[in-house]
């Protein structure tokens, strides 16, 4: 290994620079949040902020109705995942734990609408939501949402891998399928409840396309159509974008130092092969 | 488990319901209205393959079909390749690997669309960041998004036909900031699949005298395959379906400058849901599923051929 005694060193600068370049744009983006508009604009631009301000974050927070995006986006984040766990656990239990003829058809049809991108079929579902009056609303939102494909994949493995001989002695017991459902496979399958829940919840916060489609008023919208709205509109006032982009951004953030050991196994947990 | 049949039929009903009718029901709709002529005005009649046939002569389908392949095409490769270096020296058993993993993997949390205006601001032609370091260096400052030139032009410095121009340098940007975002995504795939390779493998390269090159050219490259396949895969189908980045990075209107930017799903956005024309709206997505299906059939033709599956 001597051989190898300046590698080390060399790897370790490799990666810090490599870190460096990862981190910069949220440097740049948190710099000029709290700088003046003029100050932004100076060449050769400044790395901390010389007059120092928090007059950006009060636009976005005042002038720009950031609160109402955040809680139209919390709401839909919460119900879209209480909705998905609920479908992903009880689909995943009939699809694992019951015999009855055609499971595995049942199984196939819905893990092959996984295959087909939500942009193929998005004009003829805005239609329909069309259709039922809910443009604008909270349900176009969260309902045709409730169910996540890959999440009821995935709890079918781990509800699989449960043995059976649990289920005989709870049964001997006297409990009931809810009962073993609640008390003995959740419990056990928790990793992957955490991995579906995590997705969710990103994928919710950041969902842009559909909310884009199916919200017509300013106080209908969630934060990522909001932010790109005020972005069209504000093109160039970038101190005020930076602002409203860490506010954006930061929930997430925070979310993730929070729970990083979980999302990082959970991301790579779904690469894979089960 | 001996029971009633109507008890699982119960527990799936809720899934099979809206699955049913937010996505079965669309996709079949999709299908139908392909061969309808349905406008701004409503539903006018089946008009069989017309769709079809007209959108094969529009060339703006065509521009978008080839900006996204140029897009898929770089970012593709890049994000692999940057990826793989990073998990390859991440998993050295260096100290810090978790403080290390946090940064790069950092982007993958954050929404695209903050990360697109942030950006948007880094490649300001003007006042950006990206210019100003490039001042630094003594180089040129780029147009960046409003540069509708390509790459291979901008490289070679003199125009070339259009289907050698490569993408245009606006969105070669996106294209860089999308890897970027992505990379951490597959340095976390790369180093659980790292993980798995037997440290024996290892030894023995060392024993039989092999450089760190060698080494990661002749085992860390072959035993990775089944991941390394499974990531481009992955990175393909979602580079296919960007649209987040165009819409609130390119323009105004998107998919500028001169249209090197409009990418597939934008222009079925544009033409399917702003402009209302469901039939045509409906072809795109139907011939844009094919060709997305088509590439990951090839993919997997070719590449699983490559793959190393251990014994």
């Amino acid at each position: 290994m001597k051989r190898l005694s300046w590698d080390k060193p060399l790897i370790y600068l490799i990666l810090s620079v490599g870190a460096i370049l990862m981190l910069l744009p949220f440097l740049w983006m948190l710099s000029t949040s709290f700088k003046t508009i003029a100050e932004s604009l100076q060449f050769p631009p400044t790395w901390i902020p010389q007059h120092f301000t928090l007059e950006n974050y009060k636009i976005v927070w005042t002038k720009v109705n950031f609160p109402r995006y955040i809680w139209v986006s919390t709401v839909v984040t919460f119900f879209t995942l209480i909705g998905v766990l609920i479908t992903a656990t009880i689909t995943a239990y009939a699809l694992s734990w019951f015999h009855f003829k055609g499971r595995e058809v049942v199984f196939v049809a819905i893990l092959s609408l996984m295959m087909v991108p939500i942009p193929v079929y998005v004009v003829p579902l805005f239609i329909l939501v069309q259709s039922l009056g809910w443009v604008d609303t909270f349900y176009a939102l969260i309902v045709p949402w409730t169910v996540n494909i890959f999440g009821i994949f995935l709890l079918r493995q781990h509800f699989r891998s449960v043995p059976r001989d649990l289920y005989d002695a709870a049964v001997i017991d006297g409990c009931g399928r809810l009962r073993f459902l609640w008390q003995i496979l959740i419990p056990l399958t928790k990793p992957a409840l955490v991995t579906i829940a995590v997705f969710e919840i990103i994928g919710s916060w950041n969902a842009f396309m559909w909310p884009l489609m199916v919200t017509n008023s300013d106080h209908m919208r969630p934060i990522q159509v909001g932010l790109a709205y005020f972005a069209q509109g504000e093109s160039t006032n970038y101190p005020a974008l930076m602002a409203a982009s860490t506010i954006v951004i930061l929930p997430l953030i925070i979310l993730f130092f929070l729970a990083q050991k979980q999302i990082v196994e959970s991301y790579s947990r779904s690469g894979l092969k089960e | 488990m001996k029971n009633r049949i109507w008890y699982p039929i119960l527990l799936l009903l809720p899934a099979l319901v809206i699955l049913g009718t937010f996505k079965f029901y669309p996709i079949l709709s999709a299908f139908r209205l392909s061969f309808y002529d349905w406008g701004i005005s409503g539903e006018k009649g089946f008009v069989g393959l017309e769709n079809f046939r007209a959108l094969f002569q529009d060339p703006f389908f065509w521009q978008s079909l080839l900006n996204t392949l140029w897009y898929t095409v770089f970012t593709v490769p890049l994000s692999i390749a940057f990826s793989l270096f990073v998990a390859a020296l991440l998993n050295r058993g260096i100290k810090a690997l978790g403080l290390y993993r946090t940064i790069y993997f950092l982007p993958v949390v954050t929404s695209i669309v903050a990360v697109s205006v942030v950006w948007k601001w880094l490649y300001d032609p003007q006042r950006g960041l990206f210019n100003y370091l490039l001042m630094l260096l003594h180089l040129h400052p780029l147009q960046w998004l409003e540069e509708p030139r390509g790459v291979f032009e901008l490289l070679l410095g003199r125009s070339l036909p259009t289907a050698l121009k490569g993408p245009s340098l606006a969105l070669f940007s996106i294209s860089l900031m999308s890897v970027w975002k992505s990379m951490g995504y597959n340095i976390v795939i790369f180093l659980a699949g790292l993980k798995n390779i037997p440290q024996v493998y290892y030894e023995a390269a060392r024993i039989d005298g092999a450089g760190p090159w060698q080494t990661f050219r002749n085992v860390t490259v072959p035993l990775l395959s089944p991941t390394t396949f499974y990531v481009t895969i992955m990175t393909t189908i979602v580079s296919l379906q960007v649209f987040a980045p165009i819409w609130t990075m390119t323009g105004p209107p998107p998919g500028g400058p001169l249209g090197t930017t409009s990418v597939v799903i934008y222009y079925l956005y544009q033409k399917g849901f702003e402009e209302y024309q469901v039939g045509y709206g409906s072809a795109i997505a139907f011939v844009f599923f094919l060709i997305i299906l088509a590439i990951t059939v090839l993919q997997k033709t070719v590449l699983e051929k490559r793959v190393y599956y251990e014994v």
